[in-house]
């Protein structure tokens, strides 16, 4: 009686068509992925336990370290109409292309009286500048007050909602920045904002 | 895993020398591995990255309706001073002494726990009343700390406050202000 064979199979499997969906996720996985911002000074945030998520948009966030005051909002229109009432507010006009650069810039910390002139320069350049940070004191009308302010207002003029505020301070900061910084939120009753931590296990 | 190459083998003897034929099957394994490697990175990265808050609510300043008088002894005041370190009293500043503590959870998560229950049982329920007192050498670190420490022991009745310059004073003597 002859023996049975049994069918030899091919150890290869064909992998194209997992290699196509692999792709296909890398592909998304790499288009939706935010790219990284650089924050302009170095900033090691604090660890909390109990946190929450933040939103993504109609969100601003106020960076703080080394004494220095950092401004930032999500999303092109609102930074555009922020400008746009900072102008008038200081009677500086911006032209159509700083306006279209101040849309493109993430975080900056400088006087209203010198952004005109950041904002001229190519990218490169602008990476190079030193930002003494936005001025903040105990004043009721200093430019973070008024920055906020604007940037409140282009979030109710253009998307109908309230801007959520976030602040995200070194570690080491000393304590009086960050009082400076919560006082001149609390002037516009802005008593409910975020402060972005780390996640610590308890 | 791979592919093997079996149709090769040496000259045919005194046959024809035949082209070898290459199979027209490219081995995808390396591929595909390097691909899922990247996926898993990026599926790491975005949702890692996600920054996370915790919110802070604040007083009202000028909304007098909601201000209510704050009767001392339910009253634990925190006073955070240099060095990552701290000193708490209940009461009134200068009639209880100020002890010293660090921001660790077997310090000041085990006082404020502590203080809360002796508040509630001496005082028929009532909630004990937090005041935390920056000092100006203190860090943005110290005060995440604290109200973290706070939200985690669910007292929900506190507040930043500033400084007064008799518990700068307190400080002072402690060697947590210079």
């Amino acid at each position: 009686m002859p023996r049975v064979k049994v069918a030899r199979k091919s150890t290869a499997i064909d992998m194209t068509a997992m290699c196509d969906v692999a792709f296909l996720l890398l592909t998304f996985f790499i288009l939706s992925a935010k790219p990284k911002t650089q924050d302009p000074t170095k900033i090691g945030i604090p660890a909390a336990t109990i946190i929450g998520p933040i939103p993504e948009v109609d969100f601003s966030t106020i960076l703080i370290g080394q004494g220095k005051v950092f401004f930032n909002v999500e999303g092109d229109d609102v930074r555009k109409q922020t400008l746009k009432i900072m102008g008038d507010k200081y009677k500086i006009a911006f032209t159509p292309d700083e306006s279209t650069a101040f849309a493109g810039t993430e975080s900056f910390g400088l006087p209203i009286s010198q952004l005109k002139g950041f904002l001229d320069m190519d990218p490169k350049q602008r990476a190079a500048v030193a930002q003494p940070g936005v001025p903040v004191d105990t004043t009721n009308t200093n430019e973070l007050y008024d920055w906020v302010h604007s940037a409140r207002l282009a979030t109710q003029y253009l998307h109908n909602k309230d801007l959520k505020i976030g602040i995200k301070g070194d570690s080491e900061e000393e304590y009086p920045t960050v009082q400076k910084v919560i006082s001149s939120l609390q002037k516009q009753k802005v008593n409910r904002f975020n402060l972005i931590t780390a996640l610590k296990s308890k | 895993m791979a592919e093997l190459d079996t149709s090769g083998g040496g000259k045919h003897k005194g046959g024809k020398v035949r082209t070898k034929k290459k199979a027209t099957r490219v081995d995808l394994t390396a591929m595909v591995d390097l691909a899922f490697l990247l996926i898993t990175f990026f599926i790491l990265t975005t949702t890692l990255s996600k920054p996370k808050a915790m919110e802070l609510v604040m007083p009202d300043k000028d909304d007098k309706n909601t201000q209510e008088p704050v009767p001392e002894s339910r009253t634990m005041t925190l006073l955070l001073g240099d060095n990552n370190k701290l000193e708490w009293f209940v009461g009134e500043p200068g009639k209880t002494q100020p002890a010293v503590i660090g921001y660790g959870k077997d310090d000041l998560r085990k006082i404020l726990v502590d203080q809360d229950n002796a508040i509630k049982q001496s005082h028929g329920g009532q909630d004990m009343i937090v005041v935390v007192k920056p000092s100006s050498q203190s860090t943005y670190r110290n005060v995440v700390s604290v109200m973290d420490e706070l939200n985690i022991t669910g007292i929900d009745k506190r507040a930043i406050v500033d400084i007064t310059p008799v518990e700068l004073g307190l400080l002072k003597r402690d060697g947590l202000y210079k």
